[in-house]
């Protein structure tokens, strides 16, 4: 049958059929409507901030972020605000770090020594390597200015001169995006001498990394930054203190950064309102695995998993049974669905058994072994350690080869708890928190997944899997 | 003397960014992979004349990162994240896949240089799994097909 309106498919002409659709009705039913309208989008007034028309092609140039409005939080504390009180509004707002420890901004920034006069350094760390973890990648590819004027905002508030955005070497996109945003910013007068035609001078520059996880770590971060080999270094001294060539150095996570100008705009009280009282504001979570929509969803922080799950992500792929989730990067403890209804803030995971960490949601349903899931995660940590500390270095060693041989159906007995064991002796016992984060998916899975490992040892064999051996 | 001469410029461009040279050495090398496909010799030695740091110094730093190589690779280098994320949706499959067609095991090359095969570890792609990044392009959403369309293009 051809269309009475003579228009076919696509968004633009669906919206002109709802519109006559929308006229034909009497005033009541288009009463009703509205209200309808006006009531759902009361309920979710929150628009996305660093995911706005995330689905674009390339990265949004400079004209087009200056023409909603981009570069006006700088502008703005450039000539209203001093920089003491920039720190003073972060700290109000209370944004905490978005990297995984979610250490307060405002406050780390006030740890810098009052009265320095030295150089002082920002350090974007934009090494997201957290298997799960994929939510700077599209703030670098697609609002690279975003990033960048939360970052000159930062340096004016702790004035520093220069900026590095550490970027992971795998980031080809972002690196170049960032490039050419950079000689952008310099063209337009927002970097380098007397921005805004202010006192305020910058320069951000971007430093490849070339494939170690450990250097997301900060100071190992600082050390590759330095030309050396990323090995964390022992706190103190706190970067805030003694960081890059020895100088004062705030590092922040790029989503940290990127959160900035939308609290200076729009006022601390608006970003609070977002979420609870310890963990304010909104963020992303890359949600992955299992659902039917994999993505990056950035909303309120008041949001429960259950609601990233099922209503942002779609749900359980083949509608199969949930079975695990692991609620913020590898790093943190396995949950299971009885913790579906828990907020994903800080205080909301942490209650439920685990850490929010970076954020990465790995869905997984019924079909997934968790012991084939530990011994993917304790490959992985062996690989990364730097081999700096013995707790560390030998212990994600044992723990893979024991894991390896699980998985096979080769264990025995007494090697599950030999396991926790060993996850103790690394604990707490390491210069980073890598080696901690190595423990957590041993541990939980032992925990809620203990008839699992029994299962291997008794069948001799991955009961997940055919019965041949593999 | 590759850098200096030929790439004069960027290398300029690279020292102005640091106020120690040694921060340089990791920009440098890249350099040098991009330019001779692979961190020659030369390359280390030149990028120890540089920066002023030893020899040791440098290939300390080769040896450390993973994306550095101290040996020519395939035209292409196939890197396919086999972590998590990409596991649960089938990755492991997809390197047997890889391997098959290749006729190479994972860290190999094929004998005619075409294509290098390695798996890594999360590519911060998780949203888009499976992925794997040939060169410098990176591949989301993974399928057999797909792997075997984008190989029909490498020649
Ligand atoms: C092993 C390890 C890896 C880390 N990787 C990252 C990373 O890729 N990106 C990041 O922002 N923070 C990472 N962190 C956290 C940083 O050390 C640091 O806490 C963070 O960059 C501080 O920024 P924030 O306060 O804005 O979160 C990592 C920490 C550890 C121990
Ligand atoms: S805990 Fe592990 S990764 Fe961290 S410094 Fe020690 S050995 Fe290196
Ligand atoms: S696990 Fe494959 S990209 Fe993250």
């Amino acid at each position: 049958m051809n269309c009475p309106y003579k228009i076919g498919v696509g968004p633009r002409n669906y919206a002109k059929l709802q519109w006559r659709i929308f006229h034909t009705l009497g005033p009541y039913c288009r009463g009703v409507l509205l209200y309808a309208r006006e009531t759902m989008s009361n309920q979710n007034p929150f628009k996305p901030v660093m995911l706005h028309d995330v689905d674009r092609k390339g990265y949004e140039p400079l004209a087009e972020y200056r023409a909603r409005g981009g570069y006006k939080a700088l502008e703005k504390v450039l000539t209203r605000v001093a920089p003491d009180d920039v720190t003073e509004i972060v700290k109000q707002s209370g944004l905490r770090g978005r990297g995984g420890a979610g250490f307060p901004a405002g406050v780390k920034w006030s740890f810098l020594p009052k009265g320095y006069q030295g150089p002082r350094y920002l350090v974007c760390n934009a090494d997201e390597g957290e298997p799960g973890t994929c939510k700077d990648r599209p703030i670098m590819e697609k609002h690279p200015h975003l990033l960048l004027e939360g970052m000159a905002i930062t340096c004016y508030a702790i004035k520093a001169k220069v900026a590095y955005i550490y970027v992971r070497g795998e980031y080809y996109t972002a690196i170049e995006v960032l490039e050419k945003a950079i000689d952008e910013a310099y063209k337009a007068g927002l970097l380098g001498k007397g921005i805004l035609g202010k006192e305020f001078d910058l320069d951000i520059y971007v430093h490849p990394g070339a494939g170690a996880y450990i250097c997301g770590e900060e100071t190992a971060l600082l050390d590759s930054l330095e030309g050396k080999r990323g090995y964390p270094r022992l706190k103190p001294p706190f970067p805030a203190v003694e960081g890059l060539y020895r100088r004062p150095t705030i590092i922040n996570n790029v989503e940290t950064l990127a959160s900035i100008p939308s609290i200076i705009e729009k006022g601390p009280e608006w970003f609070r309102s977002l979420g609870r009282e310890k963990s304010s504001g909104f963020k992303i979570y890359p949600v992955s695995g299992h659902v039917k929509r994999p993505g990056n969803y950035e909303v309120p922080m008041k949001t429960t998993l259950r609601q990233l799950i099922y209503d942002h992500a779609g749900g359980i792929r083949n509608d199969r049974k949930l079975k695990a989730i692991i609620p913020g990067g590898i790093s943190t403890q396995v949950l299971t669905p009885d913790s579906l209804d828990a907020i994903a803030d800080f205080e909301g995971i942490a209650e439920a058994g685990s850490l929010l960490g970076s954020a990465g949601i790995i869905v997984m349903d019924e079909t997934v072994c968790m012991v084939w899931v530990a011994m993917k995660l304790s490959r992985f940590y062996h690989h990364e350690s730097c081999g700096q500390c013995t707790p560390c270095r030998e212990g994600t060693a044992w723990i893979r080869k024991i894991m390896e041989r699980m998985e096979r159906g080769q264990g025995r007995p007494e090697e599950i708890d030999l396991l926790l064991d060993l996850c103790h002796k690394i604990n707490a016992r390491s210069i980073c928190p890598l080696g901690d984060g190595a423990t957590p998916c041993i541990i939980s899975t032992i925990q809620h997944f203990r008839h699992e490992y029994e299962q291997h040892i008794s069948m001799g064999r991955c009961p997940f899997r055919s019965t041949e051996a593999h | 003397m590759m850098l200096r001469e030929q790439k004069a410029k960027a290398v300029e461009k690279i020292l102005k960014r640091y106020p120690d040279r040694r921060s340089a050495i990791i920009p440098l090398l890249w350099l040098v992979q991009r330019t001779a496909g692979y961190v020659t010799p030369d390359g280390i030695t030149e990028v120890a004349e540089i920066t002023g740091v030893t020899l040791t110094q440098v290939q300390e730093i080769v040896s450390f990162y993973t994306m550095f190589h101290q040996k020519p690779v395939g035209r292409y280098l196939i890197s396919v994240c086999d972590n998590i994320s990409c596991s649960l949706l089938g990755a492991e499959q997809l390197v047997e896949h890889l391997e098959g067609r290749l006729g190479i095991r994972a860290g190999e090359t094929t004998a005619n240089g075409l294509f290098s095969l390695q798996t890594v570890e999360c590519l911060g792609a998780c949203n888009m799994a499976p992925v794997m990044i040939i060169n410098e392009t990176l591949y989301p959403n993974l399928t057999t097909e797909k792997i075997d369309q984008i190989l029909k293009n490498c020649t």
